[in-house]
């Protein structure tokens, strides 16, 4: 395998970006991407978007998209795993690139959700669960989210407030992210203040709904260096999947699609979980970000609250969580939301976060967890400082 | 949805069929045509007993689209004397009265209607054991 490295990044400012269509956005993202890297021509596209067809009526994404950047007639594709497209397609990028088929690839991501009404895109987001035995009942989202925090709290003794502190953190970080759709400061209080979406979830628990698109570029560490561009290599990759079903595993408690691929990226990169100077993880609901903390073995079962609450995962804490402001600051486009943490881990790496969101004492390895559905695939991708 | 899809669902939606590993002994519901667990292609059929316990559940307060006149509204997984588990909506209850640990049975009921064509589609719902 060839080592592979990001040598470009590209985003626009996340939110309900009524002015601009579907193509654009992923246009927008994609020509920063390209102008970052200092690369006119790219020889393969993957995409990453969960539902074209649902929000705007567009499939074949992967076409349209690499006629809209400008580059007609490359190689091009959709990749799909639900909330775990982007960095499903990211994975996809790097085996491109590794393997020797392709030398540069852009991995991409583009959700636009604000096009349909909420229970259109409720209806949309949906499609990720099983659609006979749990949609067909009336679950949402929010709702399967709910069973797993409710089965938590219960388990571990957990307090509305340790859980509130999810996004609080959150919100705090993301207010220091010029992208962010939502970025401002909240109060711990405000959170349980909110209304209710699924109890025990209010409102400031979920991620938003966001339009949004963001887009990198990799290449070979060789081709890298002749970019003269900071060199950020892909060091591991893993994927993983569990029942569609949330009844359907042993534990509602536990994420175990995330703790295998944490795992095989781990080995794949020759690090242990304690050499991961800060994450960005899959905080679609605040209960999740606390069980993916605890599945990919940085807390114990049943600590992950705990550490949130106590600064453990603060931008000055012992291993900073989601400083973009996560998907709850920053926004969820849902097919976008893996590139996006790759481009906060880039920036984190390269030293360039914003307005004093930068990691201090340089952070040399960086890790990314993208989920789809309540945890019927995980993405995790190791990025390391060369 | 498509009536065919409804219609071919019938052994577990209404009869409640499961499906257990002739091999390994592993229970399914809906049945599947390979075992997980062992890899065996063979199963016995049979119904699902008549009582649940609540492992975890919600209400659901901004549902979908199809589902917006029911609102708010509890579901939740409940886990069966054979170890099974399913979701589904949990009727005829006081929504601040349901806890986990409680006892359910199924019940043949209504779920929804299908937007435009109107199709009525039936199934399952716990109803608390409480009377």
């Amino acid at each position: 395998m060839r080592d592979v490295a990001v040598v470009g990044i590209g985003i626009l400012p996340w939110g309900e970006l009524w002015e601009k269509s579907f193509r654009d956005i992923f246009a927008e993202a994609a020509l920063n991407a390209l102008d970052d890297a200092g690369v006119d021509h790219i020889d393969s596209l993957l995409v990453g978007c969960m539902t074209g067809g649902l929000f705007v009526g567009q499939e074949h994404v992967g076409a349209i998209m690499a006629d809209y950047i400008g580059q007609k007639h490359i190689a091009a594709g959709h990749v799909e795993s639900a909330c775990a497209s982007g960095g499903l397609a990211f994975r996809q990028a790097f085996i491109e690139v590794a393997s020797g088929m392709t030398d540069i690839v852009m991995a991409g991501g583009v959700e636009k959700m604000t096009d349909v009404s909420i229970d259109g895109a409720t209806y949309a987001l949906a499609t990720a669960a099983d659609q006979d035995y749990e949609v067909f009942h009336g679950v949402t989202f929010p709702g399967l989210y709910a069973m797993m925090a409710r089965a938590y709290m219960q388990k571990y003794k957990v307090t509305r407030q340790q859980l509130s502190a999810v996004p609080y953190k959150n919100h705090l970080n993301g207010s220091k992210n010029p992208y962010a759709q939502y970025p401002f400061p909240i109060k711990l209080e405000d959170v349980e203040n909110g209304v209710l979406v699924a109890d025990p979830l209010h409102i400031l628990d979920c991620s938003p709904i966001t339009d949004g698109a963001a887009a990198v570029i990799l290449t070979t560490v060789d081709i890298a260096k002749k970019l003269k561009k900071p060199i950020i290599k892909v060091i591991g990759s893993g994927l993983a999947t569990d029942t569609i079903a949330l009844h359907q595993r042993d534990s509602l408690t536990w994420l175990k699609s995330t703790e295998l691929a944490g795992q095989r990226a781990l080995k794949m990169a020759g690090k242990k979980i304690d050499d991961i100077d800060l994450v960005e993880v899959h905080d679609c609901f605040s209960i999740a970000e606390i069980i993916v903390t605890e599945s990919l073995g940085f807390f114990k079962a049943g600590q992950g609250a705990k550490a949130v609450a106590d600064g453990v995962t603060a931008l000055d804490g012992k291993i900073p969580v989601n400083p973009s402001g996560g998907l709850k600051s920053k926004g969820h486009p849902v097919g976008a939301t893996g590139i996006g943490q790759i481009i906060e881990i880039v920036k984190q790496l390269r030293g360039e976060a914003e307005n004093g969101r930068q990691i201090k004492g340089s952070p040399k390895v960086g890790m990314t967890q993208n989920m789809g559905g309540s945890g019927a695939s995980a993405v995790v991708h190791i990025l390391e400082v060369a | 949805m498509f009536p065919a899809r409804i219609w071919r669902e019938m052994p577990q939606r209404y009869r409640l069929e499961a499906a257990k590993c002739t091999k390994c002994g592993k229970r399914y519901y809906p049945p599947r045509l390979v075992c997980a667990e062992c890899g065996n292609r063979k199963f016995e059929i049979y119904n699902l007993p008549e009582e649940a316990t609540i492992q975890t559940f919600t209400v659901i307060r901004t549902p979908a689209s199809q589902f917006s006149d029911q609102a708010p509204y509890a579901i939740g997984i409940a886990k069966f004397d054979d170890g099974v588990q399913m979701m589904a909506q949990i009727a005829d209850c006081e929504l601040d009265k349901v806890k986990v640990g409680m006892k359910v049975r199924l019940e043949f009921r209504k779920i929804q209607a299908d937007g435009s064509n109107g199709v009525l589609s039936y199934s399952y719902k716990f109803v608390p054991k409480w009377y």
